[in-house]
């Protein structure tokens, strides 16, 4: 059997001044992630300090945007939808949905690419994964 | 300084409400309050320290502290990390003894999601504003559910773990509960019912999950000469310890929960070893949950926790492991989403031997109780005290 990926519509996401950057780049089409100056060593979620050093010796650098499934779960609702972490060819794992797929078909380990859906509203649109 | 053995436990209540459609938040505290503190032997003027967290109507501990007229406060502590918090505010209330800082501490909990209609697990939510996490996580759908569903994928995915030797948690809970005249799921069910109730969140089904429940408890930390004046059978908090987890800045690993870290600092304050306890209280928002708890707190190794909790292992007079003899947060309550205090209180039954016959644990004189608050999938407070009965 298939259950095809729900398109849910997507709440507005909140933004704040120090993550402004990341959004900025999401109206982009990149998915940014951050990078430790300090240790050359990237992190996630996005934010204004290292979670390694809490200096602000940072920056944001493109993902490539590929990955595989690191963890997945299919929410069996009226509107099925999955929640996974994907984990990034960069070697970080982040939360983010798979979708336009048979939600049956997912496997942890599977390769996934990058897309972006639109949220409500003017709000930046949420970077989410698909089968590559 | 170790504050094993520096405060006792000498009151506990657990309210008996399920739904409270006609009772406020506010009341609910009062009653468990006055519950536990007429279990103590003791009156609300006693109470010179103070415990609740943010389920508690107010700011911190300011408006309750007002209703319940408790006027002779020294000592005030809102720490809150969800449904362990009750776990760790044993452990507080034993620091602030040991300190001199109080003689005798009132934790409270209360609250009434299921009359609210709150769709605890299946929607996502927020802890407050200005949260730096939500906006990468809330826009996905994150939930209780799915973050709870991801860490049992990846736990099967990387140790085999079974549907089936999940629903045994719920099982041995199952048996439990048809002691407990309160419990809201009191029928046995058999692991085939588990696996076959609806999926919430692959691999959770309905039966994976914990109830939504009103309700609340209350109990009451003092010094050692005070517990030894009381009536009550004498509660010794040996151990008590305390961590947190998350994502690990992107490194995350789903596989293990913050007990790792609080439940040896636990057992080292005790002086015992998993091997030594003889009731375990653990929280059971979900089965991955227990599993994953029961792993990191050493009573099995990493990835046999699937085989340690089949075949009726946590059954009370059948397995070797007794653990949530009140039916847990899986079939009795989870009041106010948050099972911490109720794990420590049915410990306290069982030191006391004032758990229901059909599930008392023959001489239990040593009983350990755990906690995770938050979501295990992306961030939690872990929190685990071992008691003893003296």
């Amino acid at each position: 059997m298939a259950t095809m990926a729900f398109n849910r519509a997507l709440p507005e996401i909140k933004t704040d001044p120090t993550n402004q950057p990341f959004f900025d780049g999401a109206r982009a089409g990149k998915l940014l992630i951050g990078k430790c100056n300090d240790t050359g060593k990237f992190f996630w979620y996005p934010r204004g300090c290292s979670p390694f050093t809490l200096s602000n010796n940072i920056e944001l650098v493109e993902a490539k945007g590929t990955g595989t499934i690191y963890t997945f779960t299919v929410m069996r609702t009226k509107e099925p939808h999955c929640v996974a972490y994907v984990e990034l060819d960069e070697g970080i794992r982040v939360f983010t949905n798979i979708v336009d797929c048979d939600l049956d078909s997912l496997k942890i380990g599977q390769k996934v690419k990058l897309v972006f859906k639109p949220t409500q509203g003017d709000g930046p649109p949420a970077f989410m994964f698909t089968p590559a | 300084m170790s504050t094993n053995g520096k405060g006792y436990i000498v009151g506990a209540f657990e309210h008996p409400t399920r739904k409270a459609d006609n009772t406020s938040v506010a009341q609910l505290h009062a009653e468990v309050a006055y519950g536990a503190l007429q279990d103590a032997g003791l009156s609300k003027d006693d109470v010179d320290g103070f415990f609740c967290t943010g389920a508690a109507p107010g700011l911190g501990p300011l408006n309750m502290a007002d209703y319940l007229g408790l006027t002779k406060l020294k000592h005030l502590d809102s720490t809150d990390m969800g449904g362990c918090s009750y776990v760790m505010h044993v452990g507080h209330a034993v620091e602030a003894i040991a300190l001199g800082k109080c003689n005798i501490a009132l934790i409270t909990l209360a609250g009434r999601p299921r009359a609210e209609a709150m769709a605890t697990g299946t929607a996502p939510r927020s802890w407050g504003v200005n949260v730096p996490d939500d906006p990468f996580e809330i826009v996905y759908g994150r939930t209780v559910a799915n973050a709870y569903a991801m860490c049992a994928m990846r736990h099967m995915y990387e140790y085999g773990t079974t549907s089936e030797q999940l629903a045994w948690i719920k099982v041995a809970a199952s048996h439990h509960a048809q002691h407990n005249p309160h419990a809201m799921l009191p029928k046995v069910v058999t692991v085939e019912d588990v696996v076959n109730s609806p999926m919430v969140s692959d691999p959770l089904h309905r039966l994976d999950c914990c109830v939504i429940s009103d309700g609340g408890g209350a109990l009451i930390v003092t010094r050692p000469e005070i517990a030894k004046s009381l009536k009550r059978p004498l509660v010794k908090v040996k151990g008590h310890g305390e961590a947190t987890k998350n994502q690990n800045a992107g490194y995350t690993d789903l596989t293990y929960s913050g007990a790792v870290w609080s439940g040896p600092r636990a057992f080292e304050e005790a002086g015992v070893t998993p091997k030594d306890i003889q009731y375990a209280s653990i929280y059971d928002s979900f089965t991955i949950t227990v599993l994953i708890q029961l792993e990191d707190l050493g009573f099995c190794k990493k990835g046999e926790g699937g085989k340690f909790v089949a075949d009726g292992n946590l059954i009370s007079g059948v397995g070797k492991l007794p653990f949530n003899t009140d039916g847990g947060g899986l079939c009795n309550n989870h009041p106010a989403n948050r099972g911490g205090m109720t794990k420590v209180i049915e410990a306290v039954r069982q030191l006391r031997h004032e758990a229901h016959p059909k599930v008392q644990v023959p001489g239990c004189t040593l009983a350990l109780a755990h906690g995770t608050g938050g979501l295990l999938g992306t961030r939690h407070g872990s929190a685990t005290v071992i008691l003893e009965r003296e």
